[in-house]
């Protein structure tokens, strides 16, 4: 469970581009939620992300994660429990490493990175199957650089390689965006099995709002920093993308743009 | 043959540099002007372990590890304190000068009368052609063990760790790992190296002096600069390979240079406008400030 309570987040604070993000902002994700987060561009979406995986610090309110306060653990540790997918398919992987060696790293992010081989050659087979299963032809490929894959297929091996250990909350910052509408669907459909099959508690912004119809089980839209849709269970598989749009329109006018 | 012989002994000892350099600059992105202090740091250390009776390949290993605490300190000026990399490096750099004439007691000490690793060396029955090139084997043969171990640690899972901050930061992060903690590592082990160099270098003149570390980076630099972009197309030749090669090739360069009327006072400008060279004919700058936009 991710509790966020009284988030207070101003940018450039002191000058007169001062920009308040949040002001006394409180969410609470329940365990197993996937959550849809829509919104306008500078709403707030991403900026949530960053302040619960640690990128960006609050300047006041608490943060717990299963009733621990991880307001002050640095980006790093929450990273133990927490994957992190991102819009750039680059960010998620190293280009100038293997398939191989991209997911020798990533099966032991729960382990000491010590002076033991860097590939445990018992785990091939099982990288081998988890690829195959992306039908992406990638279980072929384990030697090549991920540098020479495409968006779609480095964007399917960071989404892998993310929830490889054992980890409780998956963290998707517009990751389907940067890629073709078929391989949009293609990484989407995968995001689902991998969601279902980990249960894990999801945090999805996107802006295809289709999919933040179709996929996950609450429905969250963000203006200037407040939630403004907020939908769970029945009401969210009842609510209907022209009902997003409309409310969308709305606050595009009164925003001017 | 005894220009070639010097050449090669040269080269293969800041063959040592340029492995480390090649951790520093060609995997971290990080400018490293601690190997400036942290060469003659290996000097100093193996001037004094000498003098103390220590055996000299022991002094191998104590230079490396005294080289690598150099390059904690370096990390951790960068990492914990947040001053940026160049400035880590000169701030390093110059404590080390002070340091070196602390551990050495002087800024000059000969060693002439010392045990050296090629003590054993004129005793050994070799056929009179090889005898020339009997210093410059056994560096070769150390360069070789240096280069094995290096290669094996970058596969193991602290190396890839290493590879990865290199190539993606933010995956290391993601791996749930401090990403200052890799550089920190990675430029301990870097002037380690700078430092093992150093302590070749000294058992090899026989003499360790306080201001032999004046352009060990650019030295470094254009060899790995040279080594990786010599045999780029070359195939499946490891980068550790090519920029040992390319040490050896810059040296050449320069004593070429000398060889065609350039004064031994001149070696350091021609070390610098020979770097000048490679690095604009390289143009390794421009890409990489590319290579970053398109990212």
């Amino acid at each position: 469970m991710i509790e966020i309570r009284h988030i207070h987040k101003f940018y450039n604070q002191g000058t007169v581009n001062e920009m308040c993000l949040f002001e006394d902002f409180s969410l609470t994700i329940g365990d197993g939620e996937f959550v849809s987060v829509v919104g306008s561009n500078g709403s707030g979406k991403t900026s949530l992300l960053n302040l619960i995986c640690g990128s960006i610090p609050v300047d006041s309110g608490t943060i717990l994660i299963n009733g621990k306060d991880i307001t002050n653990m640095p980006e790093f540790m929450r990273s133990r429990f927490i994957g992190r997918v991102y819009q750039n398919p680059a960010a998620g992987t190293c280009p100038n490493m293997t398939i191989l060696e991209n997911m020798s790293m990533a099966d032991v992010k729960d382990k000491s990175f010590n002076l033991s081989p860097g590939t445990a050659r018992e785990r091939i087979p099982a990288y081998r199957e988890m690829l195959s299963e992306l039908g992406l032809g990638l279980e072929d490929k384990l030697d090549m650089k991920v540098g020479t894959l495409s968006g779609g297929q480095r964007q399917a091996l960071a989404l892998l390689m993310s929830a490889m250990t054992p980890i409780e909350f998956l963290i998707l910052d517009e990751h389907t965006a940067a890629l073709d509408p078929k391989t949009a669907e293609v990484i989407m459909k995968l995001t689902d099995r991998i969601v279902r099959e980990k249960h894990l508690t999801t945090i999805m912004v996107t802006h295809n709002l289709r999919y933040a119809v179709e996929y996950g089980n609450r429905l969250i839209m963000m203006h200037e920093g407040k939630c403004i849709i907020d939908k769970a269970g029945k009401e969210k598989e009842d609510i209907r993308i022209d009902d997003i749009l409309e409310k969308f329109n709305a606050i595009s006018i009164e925003v001017g743009n | 043959m005894q220009i070639i012989a010097g050449v090669l002994e040269e080269g293969l000892i800041y063959a040592f540099i340029a492995l480390g350099i090649y951790i520093t600059y060609r995997i971290l992105d990080f400018p490293d002007l601690s190997v400036d202090g942290t060469f003659p740091l290996g000097g100093a250390v193996t001037a004094a372990v000498l003098s103390a009776g220590v055996n000299p390949f022991s002094a191998l290993l104590i230079s490396f590890a005294a080289g690598a605490l150099a390059g904690t300190v370096t990390g951790l000026i960068h990492v914990k304190l947040k001053v940026r990399d160049l400035l880590s490096g000169i701030i390093t750099m110059t404590a080390l000068y002070s340091v070196n004439l602390r551990i050495a007691g002087k800024a000059n000490v000969p060693l002439f009368s010392k045990v050296t690793i090629f003590s054993g060396i004129a005793s050994l029955p070799v056929p009179e052609w090889l005898s020339p090139f009997m210093t410059s084997l056994t560096i070769f043969i150390i360069v070789l063990i240096g280069k094995f171990l290096l290669d094996a640690y970058m596969k193991t899972r602290s190396g890839y760790l290493l590879r990865a901050a290199g190539d993606n930061e933010t995956l290391v992060t993601s791996l749930a790992r401090d990403k200052g903690t890799v550089k920190i590592v990675g430029l301990s082990i870097a002037n380690g190296f700078a430092a093992l160099a150093g302590s070749v270098y000294c058992q090899q003149k026989q003499v360790f002096d306080v201001n032999m570390g004046t352009g060990t980076m650019v030295i470094g630099l254009a060899s790995v600069i040279i080594g990786t972009k010599l045999f780029r197309h070359a195939g499946r030749i490891k980068d550790t390979t090519s920029v040992i090669a390319g040490s050896i090739v810059y040296k050449a360069c320069v004593s070429i240079a000398i060889a065609c009327g350039m004064a031994a006072s001149d070696l350091k400008l021609i070390t610098s406008v020979l770097f000048l060279v490679i690095l604009v004919v390289s143009m390794d700058r421009n890409r990489k400030k590319k290579a970053v936009q398109h990212d």
